[in-house]
């Protein structure tokens, strides 16, 4: 897509209070550390990982990763000195870049608390009273080590840890920024936790950690999104969320995700889920360049379920690798992947399911389900399950498909009256239904949206 | 011809169609005035259905020759949507399902699309009435307009569903491409029903059929036979029962 193009493809004079040298190194992860006034326990993790990082081949599998510039990304960036808590003390630049993303309209009307990532560090940072009262807390992943470090010190790295795989390793190395989420025993957040993420310098990584804790029987929904402006340089955006799913408890982690078509997103999200706990995926993938994201579960204890629901959009230059990874540890365990891919203008869309089931379990239930819609000759689609059954008492379903957009559809619905531009994308929306229904309207709303905007661009 | 014939809605010279290579249509004559249900007949692989979709302007169905006038129009150099909007409407033998299109969602949308409204002013209120009266007519469960379109429908839903579409897009020239094929006798009474009361002095009908049986419920004011890609024979009504004890057969014997 041409720069022009982009809805957000706008940026703001890049005016930071400090900008590590690009390229990783001992120094840089040292300095990171240092900045942010962090333990020392904290530090050997990044150096660990670090480590790890270095000697840690690129995938042999997927997508081509080999044209990352990892020696010219910056990998810390701090936008200005303090964290904001109140509106109006945010730079007027940087308020500037959340009113054309309508945030603060959007916390006005129902936001409960809106993180939002500039740069490295998270610049505003709310959370209404009420919830404060209720000991639910709601900070920025650096706030969490400050305020918290207790609890950081026994889940930091205890779902993903960064031996997972070598982005796992980069972000553990150079974290900034992401989301602390704690939801005491019993506390049913009612309304969505909301976090706005924004890339804006050039060649700068993005590696915001994320870690939410659901105490028993909790309730919480998360949901992020994801925008960045246009630039003529790579970016890597290379994320870990980790999510503990305690006894009965429940949350929902939702993301839009539409970064520009120059960023890599290699981002890994897990959750470990115990007894009679039910952890939901909704994901959206419509932007970045290269997309690798599984998001999965461990279901570590009897009764624990899990649903993961994406849709994903491939259009031109893109590739979108997704899936979903989930682990059943104990008997009675159930898991539903639903995934949805549309390929276009020579979009490459890749689907992953893997499913694990350990020996010696009973009453294991599982489905996957992936469908695919190809827009144009051009586009690609490809279905990868992997499933390893090691018990004998699995109920088991999986089900691909691949549909053609169809001239026969078109046809249909343009004997109506309707053109061509708006027939396909009622029957993309339609394809996506089932996914976009489970999101927020105000979510499903933007991804409808950005949906037309992207087949406006093709077919008109 | 028929009467009113200074009245045509729709005229169709010489109509050549092929498909894949292969010449369907081999010189198609008809005029059909406003007021008027024109019943079409003919054996499997006369070409009725190709008419249907050449009429609509489906891709796949090339006219080669011949011309087509609607309401004093050229309508083969119009898209599919552009005819649909002039007033051109095809009740499909097969609709499609699409699946998580939502059916008040999709009749909203045609209908804007149909009459060119602004979508900021049109009133969802009044057009969701409207459909709810439709539905009623023809007999339709109230959460219908909550599914998703034609999945799952039987065939006498799918049917309905295109009656309904009719009833809502009031057009000037509709086309029923064998609105009975596959229906029990209760399921044909209501989609006639239906039909009947859509008939009028500003809508002209083209049904299309293979038996004679759905014309006991909506009587043509003129039956045409194709066989082999040409109309063979034109008449009254009468010409359908003929058919019914004679088939096919003597009208291609006749040519």
């Amino acid at each position: 897509m041409p720069e022009s193009e982009y809805k957000y493809g706008f940026h703001d004079p890049e005016n930071y209070v400090y900008k590590a040298k690009p390229g990783l190194s001992y120094e840089i992860v040292s300095e990171i550390s240092w900045l942010k006034d962090e333990p020392e326990w904290m530090q050997k993790i990044r150096h660990r990982a670090l480590d790890y990082f270095l000697k840690k081949q690129l995938p042999k599998w997927g997508p081509f990763l080999g044209d990352i510039p990892f020696d010219d990304i910056y990998y810390y960036i701090k936008p200005s000195e303090k964290q904001e808590t109140d509106w109006k003390d945010v730079p007027e630049g940087i308020r500037n870049t959340f009113d054309k993303l309508g945030i603060p309209e959007a916390e006005k009307k129902y936001l409960a608390g809106v993180g939002a990532q500039y740069e490295s560090e998270v610049v505003y940072h709310s959370l209404r009273e009420e919830w404060a009262e209720q000991g639910v807390v709601f900070l920025d992943m650096d706030g969490g080590l400050r305020e918290y470090p207790e609890i950081l010190k026994e889940y930091f790295g205890s779902v993903v840890p960064y031996t997972d795989n070598k982005f796992a390793a980069l972000n553990t190395a150079v974290w900034s920024g992401g989301s602390f989420v704690y939801v005491p025993e019993g506390v049913e957040v009612a309304i969505p936790l909301q976090a706005y993420f924004r890339i804006n310098a050039k060649n700068m990584g993005q590696f915001e950690r994320t870690l939410i804790i659901a105490e028993k029987g909790s309730r919480v929904h998360y949901i992020e999104g994801c925008t960045a402006p246009v630039y003529s340089t790579d970016s890597l955006h290379s994320a870990v969320v980790e999510i503990v799913v305690k006894e009965g408890a429940r949350v929902t982690y939702s993301t839009v995700q539409n970064w520009s078509k120059n960023v890599y997103n290699l981002v890994t999200k897990r959750s470990l889920v115990l007894r009679d706990g039910l952890m939901e995926w909704v994901d959206g993938n419509l932007g970045s360049g290269v997309s690798m994201k599984y998001p999965g579960a461990i279901l570590k204890e009897r009764g624990a379920r899990a649903e993961v629901l994406s849709v994903a959009m491939a259009s031109e230059g893109q590739q979108q690798d997704v899936g979903s990874k989930v682990v059943h540890m104990a008997s009675d365990t159930s898991s539903t992947i639903v995934s949805k891919s549309i390929s276009k203008s020579g979009g490459r869309s890749s689907f992953r399911g893997l499913v694990k089931v350990i020996p010696g379990l009973s009453g294991v239930k599982a489905s996957v389900r992936c469908d695919a819609l190809i827009m144009d000759d051009e586009s690609r689609s490809d279905t990868y399950p992997y499933l390893d059954i090691n018990s004998p008492e699995v109920e088991i379903g999986h089900e691909a498909t691949v549909t053609k957009i169809g001239e026969e559809k078109l046809f249909y619905l343009m004997s109506r009256g309707i053109s061509e531009i708006e027939a396909s994308k009622l029957i993309v929306n339609g394809f996506i239904e089932p996914v976009v229904k489970r999101l927020p309207m105000e979510f499903a709303v933007e991804m409808n949206r950005l949906i037309d905007l992207e087949i406006e661009g093709s077919v008109g | 011809m028929a009467k009113g014939s200074n009245n045509n809605i729709l005229i169709v010279d010489n109509l050549h169609v092929s498909v894949e290579g292969y010449e369907i249509l081999k010189g198609v004559n008809l005029r059909i005035p406003k007021g008027e249900v024109h019943a079409l007949m003919g054996p499997n692989g006369a070409g009725k259905s190709t008419l249907a979709y050449a009429l609509m302007g489906h891709p796949a169905y090339r006219v080669t020759e011949g011309s087509v006038f609607f309401h004093g129009e050229n309508l083969l150099n119009k898209t599919i949507d552009e005819r649909a909007r002039e007033g051109l409407f095809l009740a499909f033998q097969y609709p499609r399902e699409i699946s998580g299109l939502k059916v008040f969602h999709f009749l909203k949308k045609a209908y804007i699309s149909r009459f060119g409204i602004d979508e900021g002013t049109f009133s969802s209120m009044d057009f969701f009435n409207e459909v709810k009266e439709k539905t009623k007519l023809l007999k339709m469960k109230e959460d219908f307009i909550n599914r998703y379109l034609n999945e799952g429908f039987s065939g006498g839903e799918k049917k309905r569903m295109e009656i309904l579409q009719m009833a809502m897009l009031k057009p000037e020239m509709a086309i029923l491409d064998e609105p009975d094929s596959g229906l029990d006798i209760d399921a044909v009474r209501i989609v006639a029903e239906g039909v009947n009361s859509l008939r009028g002095p500003d809508i002209g009908v083209l049904l299309v059929t293979h038996y004679q049986r759905i014309l006991n419920y909506i009587k043509p004011d003129v039956v045409h036979i194709l066989v082999d890609g040409k109309v063979v024979k034109s008449g009254g009504p009468e010409l359908a029962e003929h058919l019914e004890t004679a088939g096919y057969e003597f009208a291609g014997a006749e040519v």
